[in-house]
């Protein structure tokens, strides 16, 4: 959760009061944000967590509305005592006596109140918590060894944490239906669920499509969808994330590596201009997963599926890997020299840039200076889909908005695309240079390309341009090399590294840098943060920022 | 410091006592039971518990017990074992009620050093330390053991078939509740 973004709603002042939690005092605020951003009264599970003090719990979850349904988070507590005065009573020692309340309650659905004591490690609070985890245990498979969720999977950590040692229930286990086709994503394993409905309010309340609901009675209860009704939206792996257990997993990871291997790297999401953050799980230089990481101020803990399952064609096989100057392998430096004595050479006005907004804001700022020294023509190509009311976007480039703010193209992209295809017919333009995008699509033909002097082409997989290339340089996808994209609410994120780039591959801005260094004269940074912290002094856009400052959330600049 | 020397005596400066002393043991030696055995024609008997190398078992119906879950490769200090799970269609079940098998297993045994721990983690009792002690082969490749090799290595151990029980127990329970 982003500081600046829950310090938000500071108009009107909310009042504070003060709580004890465990004999500690804090100050909360009386009201606080529900799951759509009203006010609500704090509860006191928010206090708790405001005191640092863990209340297990599987039902409630802060993005979602108050179910109050699993009771794993009962604690005891105590309100001041009123005399028959209606003031309150004091202790001798001049406190206020504390009138503890005689049954516990949930502490994620009952609000707190002025002088309230919240009391969490007491024997009753212990022994409450090991019963609600042995009913919940009853019918819960013992299938930890095959369950995708081992090693993430809450009843297992709370069963450690919180439970006992041994069960008690020696007959036989409820059996109901495994591996069940909810969806063309989903799968659920009824024996594992614990009923916390968390998947039905999520797909209710936030995705908006009511799809799911609980069938049968008692022991028999299931998750299930209305019959002939798949489980089809576009939001449907979040259940997956936000199951405490491994009753709902997701086909595409069925069985493909155990959670506690993979690495996790803090990267945002490349399929729509929303820019998702994310967290990339990888092992030994493979993919494994995305799954979304909470920034309040873009994408909540939410992403969509299209997004999420987009990372296969990272590991595709015909990955471009090799430095090749007309179609011979070269070597980096070789290729990169002859590239800058051209460039150097070449009089001005006759390069176009085509350069790709699937590129980082340093990169296309790298090329922006390419441009400027040329005295070249430059733009970019636009990339839509359909938008959805939540977080999907018509924009499917992530960095539209570098690519205007660092001068690559203009408001409407694209405008520039005939002028360069005008230019090479009348042999105007005899250098272009294109960027992680296939040219022959947009209006530069093939016959066009045939035409150029020179046709410096980097990209991540072979295309018809690539094909074409007198200089094709390997290059790396968001997940090989770390960089910043600008949203579509302007907001810069960076990302980082997971995987290694395949063969000979290197990242653009570290390439471009030597490039940029060889025509222009002009030594730059060679690291990302040095790099980045220059462009912010050179682009107005960026302004004051600096990499540090960016955080893992992000900060948002005026576009 | 220098240490004075005691200066030899006569025994000592004849040298024949000692040499004799030596012969007496090397003599008593000669008539005793014999320690060593003709190896490799004669072979060592293993002693129960003994950690040699460890092979995949099956359960008394010849099915693989393993269930890919990964622990040993987890916890094996030296990384020899590489499971490849099977992914979303698990298709080379060899047991009923498989809901997960390994696509492929191997223990590279250059690496193993028979600690057991991946014996001791198992859940599913799949994997033993057997009595395999003397493990060669003419590559580096030969020495890394695949699926097949340690399960054909490994022979069976009875158990409980946890998975085969599972089933009969949903089985028995499928006309109830009553169903629409």
């Amino acid at each position: 959760m982003t500081t600046q973004e829950t310090a938000k709603p500071a108009p009107p002042a909310i009042e504070k009061i003060k709580v004890k939690v465990d004999g500690r005092e804090i100050e909360v605020p009386k009201l606080s944000p529900d799951y759509t951003g009203k006010l609500v009264p704090t509860t006191m599970l928010q206090a708790c967590d405001a005191a640092k003090t863990d209340v297990p719990h599987y039902c409630y979850h802060p993005k979602l509305p108050i179910a109050g349904n699993c009771r794993m988070c009962l604690v005891e507590f105590g309100t001041p005592a009123l005399g028959p005065d209606r003031k309150p009573v004091m202790n001798p020692d001049g406190t206020p006596k504390i009138a503890k309340s005689p049954r516990p309650a949930i502490a994620c659905a009952t609000p707190i109140s002025p002088g309230m004591e919240i009391y969490t490690k007491t024997p009753t609070v212990k022994q409450m918590r090991e019963g609600v985890l042995e009913s919940l245990l009853i019918n819960h498979p013992l299938d930890c060894p095959i369950c995708d969720q081992a090693g993430e999977c809450k009843l297992q950590e709370y069963s450690v944490d919180y439970g006992q040692s041994a069960s008690r229930f020696v007959e036989p286990k409820v059996h109901k239906p495994k591996a069940v086709d909810l969806g063309p994503r989903i799968m659920l394993d009824a024996e594992r669920c614990i009923l916390c409905t968390r998947c039905i309010r999520f797909t209710r309340d936030v995705a908006g499509d009511d799809a799911l609901g609980i069938i049968n009675r008692g022991s028999y209860n299931t998750i299930s969808t209305y019959p002939g009704m798949p489980f089809d939206n576009n939001y449907t792996l979040n259940t997956v994330d936000i199951c405490p257990v491994g009753a709902l997993t997701s086909k595409d990871f069925r069985f493909q590596m155990r959670v506690w291997f993979l690495k996790e790297t803090k990267s945002v999401c490349t399929s729509c201009a929303t820019g998702c953050n994310i967290v990339i799980s990888s092992r030994e230089e493979k993919i494994y997963r995305y799954t979304p990481r909470e920034n309040d101020a873009v994408n909540s803990t939410w992403m969509c599926d299209y997004g999420r399952l987009n990372y296969k064609w990272i590991q595709r096989e015909d990955r471009l890997k090799d430095v090749l100057v007309r179609g011979q392998k070269s070597s980096w430096t070789a290729a990169l020299s002859e590239i800058a004595e051209k460039l150097k050479q070449a009089p001005t006005g006759s390069v176009a840039i085509v350069a790709s907004a699937r590129q980082t804001n340093e990169e296309l700022w790298l090329l922006s200076k390419l441009k400027a020294k040329l005295g070249g023509i430059s733009d970019s190509i636009e990339r839509t889909g359909d938008a959805d009311k939540l977080l999907l976007v018509a924009d499917r480039n992530p960095n539209t908005n570098g690519a205007r703010l660092t001068g690559i193209c203009f408001t409407e992209m694209g405008i520039n695309l005939p002028k360069i295809a005008d230019g090479i017919a009348s042999g105007k333009i005899k250098t272009l240079i294109v960027f992680g995008e296939d040219v022959t699509k947009h209006g530069i033909s093939a016959e066009l390309l045939g035409k150029l002097e020179t046709l410096i082409v980097s990209d991540i997989l072979p295309n018809a341009t690539t094909a074409a290339a007198h200089y094709l340089l390997p290059g790396c996808a968001h997940a090989e090399k770390r960089g910043t994209f600008t949203n579509t609410k302007g907001r810069v994120q960076k990302f980082m590294q997971a995987v290694q780039p395949k063969g000979d591959a290197r990242p653009e801005w570290d390439f471009l840098h030597d490039l940029v260094y060889n025509v222009t004269g002009k030594n730059g940074f060679l690291t990302i943060e040095g790099l980045f912290n220059e462009m912010a002094k050179d682009v107005p856009a960026f302004n004051g920022l600096t990499w540090a400052a960016l955080g893992n959330t992000g900060v948002t600049v005026t576009i | 410091m220098i240490v004075k020397r005691k200066p030899l005596n006569l025994a000592e400066r004849l040298y024949l006592p000692a040499i004799i002393g030596g012969f007496k043991v090397t003599l008593r030696h000669l008539f005793k039971k014999k320690v060593t055995m003709q190896y490799p024609e004669e072979k060592w008997v293993v002693p129960p518990g003994y950690r040699g190398a460890p092979y995949l078992v099956k359960d008394q119906e010849g099915n693989t017990k393993c269930v890919s879950c990964q622990l040993c490769e987890f916890v094996c200090p030296p990384k020899a074992i590489k499971i490849t799970p099977p992914g979303p269609v698990v298709s080379n079940a060899d047991r009923p009620n498989a809901e997960k098998m390994p696509k492929e297993f191997e223990i590279n045994m250059l690496r193993c050093i028979f600690c057991g721990f991946c014996q001791e983690v198992c859940p599913e009792e799949a994997i033993f330390l057997q009595q395999d002690y003397s493990l060669t082969g003419s590559s580096r490749k030969e020495m890394i053991y695949n699926k097949e090799k340690l399960l054909a290595l490994g022979g069976t151990h009875a158990g409980i078939q946890k998975w085969k029980h599972k089933l009969e127990e949903a089985k028995a329970q499928e006309n109830f509740p009553v169903k629409v």
